[in-house]
């Protein structure tokens, strides 16, 4: 028996069709992709509730106070370090006041944390989450989750300018100019995988990187030169475009209370809130999908595990480390960031398509030429970064400071 | 099928009808954004994926950008982004301008013989669509690239030629 078809890896098709094999044909795709959409749902839904709690648990830990532990499960009154805080969040939500100023701009108010949301949520229908499990298969499937991701700035901007209040107005400036800076870097950084993989379909990336070097590495994109740089970029890139710490500069608690959220409130706040986190965990998904082998398992000796948990795991993985990264970095100011961006990001990313394009012309070097092939590309990616990174901070870093010992 | 072309049609000229009567420039350029959604409703309408997602993607996703930060950068009031009627002289300059560009746009249309519907629509891989874009019409793309920096540059010009209205605004 293969893994492709072992128990386990069929185990969502089956409990599906247990569902639906007595609908007649006709009825039987709508009932099967309502299921799909409702197991999204709620699988992001409830990840979506317990990467908060996660989140407000690590920070805490790492700032040395326990966080949130004291919200008992109901009628049982049993805390468990506080696990019903998601729970109770929601519900603080959804019972408190929904305040709009006089002065806002009514419909688009109401509009923008509903645009964003249903753009965050269409994000999720293309990534291949399992063997057998792809939402929706699209030719061009990696560029509709570009697209789709792209309307959220919108709703950003309108949710500022609806507002009617300096700050968020301020706010939804930032986040223009922020998210115009870092779209660039972004697309940039996949174009590689697609040039390599010759195909925008995720389910033909994810395939493209099947399969082991000695049984031993596996040939995910993430470990060739070009891979690892492009993975870089783009996870920088995809901090800046969820609003994410370091780059939270839209929000910005202490200088613009909250940005474009200051006048939001109740269960407005919380879709917002919700589609933040929806779209980091999508970016991380589509990172997986494009750079970390997809649902591959690492090894031959573990795809006994099935493919939907390794996609679980690596999701964990890297929204951990954006939790970690929000915890240990300054926010930049907004000139670092737009020269981040520019000067930067945006060239590597260039050198890199280059890059790329040389790994997939070398395609049919052998023997002692692989090496070399593997040297030149290392080359092409270690030296523009130092050289850039050096002639950067020409006269801004190290910092000195001067009355301070 | 032909029932959600005439929907998609309708939405697309709709929208772009009333961002054209609206005084209220965000609200035009927020309804021109949707706009440019139905543009690729119809594309997916008609199969070509490609199109519809990169329209998105360059449309609702940079281009959208662009034309808010114009209108923010550029208002005197950045609270107040109504603006009235100008000049009689402009107005009938720009519906001359519009016209025009209508008629480049219809004789181009018109004098273009479109094959008979009958033939199967062409499997156009990512591939192909490169190699097309990068050699059969690399002269068209890099024309459109040249008309679209001078256009910027344009653009940027126009907007920085009173120093004395934009000092006012700064901080």
């Amino acid at each position: 028996m293969t893994s492709a078809d072992a128990f386990l890896e069929r185990l969502p098709l089956v409990a599906r069709d247990l569902v639906t094999s007595w609908l007649p044909e006709p009825w039987r795709w709508l009932v099967n992709s309502l299921i799909s959409i409702a197991v999204i749902l709620s699988v992001f839904g409830l990840l979506f509730a317990y990467v908060t709690l996660a989140e407000r648990k690590i920070l805490g830990r790492i700032q040395n106070r326990p966080g949130p532990n004291r919200t008992p499960i109901p009628f049982i009154n049993l805390r468990f370090f506080g696990l019903a805080q998601p729970f109770a969040d929601g519900i603080k939500a959804l019972t408190k006041e929904d305040l709009v100023p006089r002065g806002a701009d009514h419909r688009l108010h109401f509009l923008a944390p509903v645009v964003l949301l249903a753009f965050s949520i269409l994000t999720f229908a293309v990534l291949p989450y399992g063997r057998h499990l792809v939402p929706v298969e699209l030719n061009a499937g990696v560029l509709y989750f570009f697209a789709a991701g792209a309307a959220t700035e919108l709703a950003v901007f309108m949710a500022g300018w609806a507002s009617r209040n300096k700050y968020s107005l301020l706010a939804a400036m930032r986040a223009l100019a922020q998210l115009i800076s870092y779209e660039l870097p972004l697309l940039l950084a996949w174009v590689p995988v697609v040039l390599v993989a010759g195909s925008l379909s995720t389910t033909e990336i994810v395939a493209a990187q099947a399969g082991w070097k000695f049984n031993l590495i596996p040939h995910w994109h993430v470990f060739t030169p070009w891979g690892a740089a492009g993975f870089l970029i783009f996870m920088v890139a995809a901090l800046a475009e969820s609003n994410r710490s370091p780059f939270d500069l839209p929000e910005a608690e202490s200088e613009l209370i909250a940005g474009h959220l200051t006048e939001y409130s109740g269960f407005k706040y919380a879709l917002f809130f919700m589609a933040e986190y929806f779209g980091m965990i999508a970016l991380s998904g589509m990172a997986i999908t494009l750079f970390l082998g997809g649902w591959h398992a690492p090894s031959p000796y573990l795809e006994f595990i099935p493919s939907y948990v390794w996609f679980g795991a690596k999701l964990v993985v890297l929204l951990l480390g954006f939790i970690w990264i929000r915890a240990t970095f300054p926010r930049l100011r907004m000139d670092q960031l737009t020269r981040f961006a520019w000067k930067f990001l945006v060239p590597l990313a260039l050198i890199n398509l280059a890059n790329a394009a040389f790994w997939s012309l070398s395609f049919p070097w052998a023997g002692p030429l692989q090496l070399l092939r593997w040297l030149i590309s290392a080359l092409v990616v270690v030296g523009p970064f130092v050289l850039l990174g050096r002639k950067l901070s020409v006269g801004v870093a190290p910092r000195v400071y001067r009355y301070a010992t | 099928m032909t029932a959600a072309l005439v929907l998609i049609a309708v939405l697309t000229l709709a929208t772009a009808a009333v961002a054209l009567a609206l005084r209220n420039l965000i609200h035009s350029a927020l309804l021109l954004i949707a706009s440019w959604f139905g543009l690729a409703a119809f594309y997916l309408w008609a199969g070509a994926e490609f199109v519809a997602f990169a329209q998105v993607l360059v449309y609702v996703g940079a281009v959208s950008m662009v034309v808010l930060f114009a209108v923010l950068l550029t208002r005197r009031s950045r609270a107040d982004p109504v603006v009235s009627p100008d000049s009689l002289s402009r107005a009938v300059s720009a519906v001359l301008t519009g016209v025009a560009v209508f008629g480049v746009l219809a004789a181009a249309i018109l004098g273009t013989r479109l094959s008979p519907s009958t033939v199967a629509a062409p499997t156009a891989t990512v591939r192909t669509i490169g190699t097309q874009l990068m050699g059969t019409h690399a002269a068209a793309l890099l024309i459109v690239g040249m008309l679209l920096t001078v256009a910027l540059l344009g653009a940027v010009v126009l907007a920085a030629q009173d120093p004395a209205e934009t000092n006012q605004d700064a901080p």
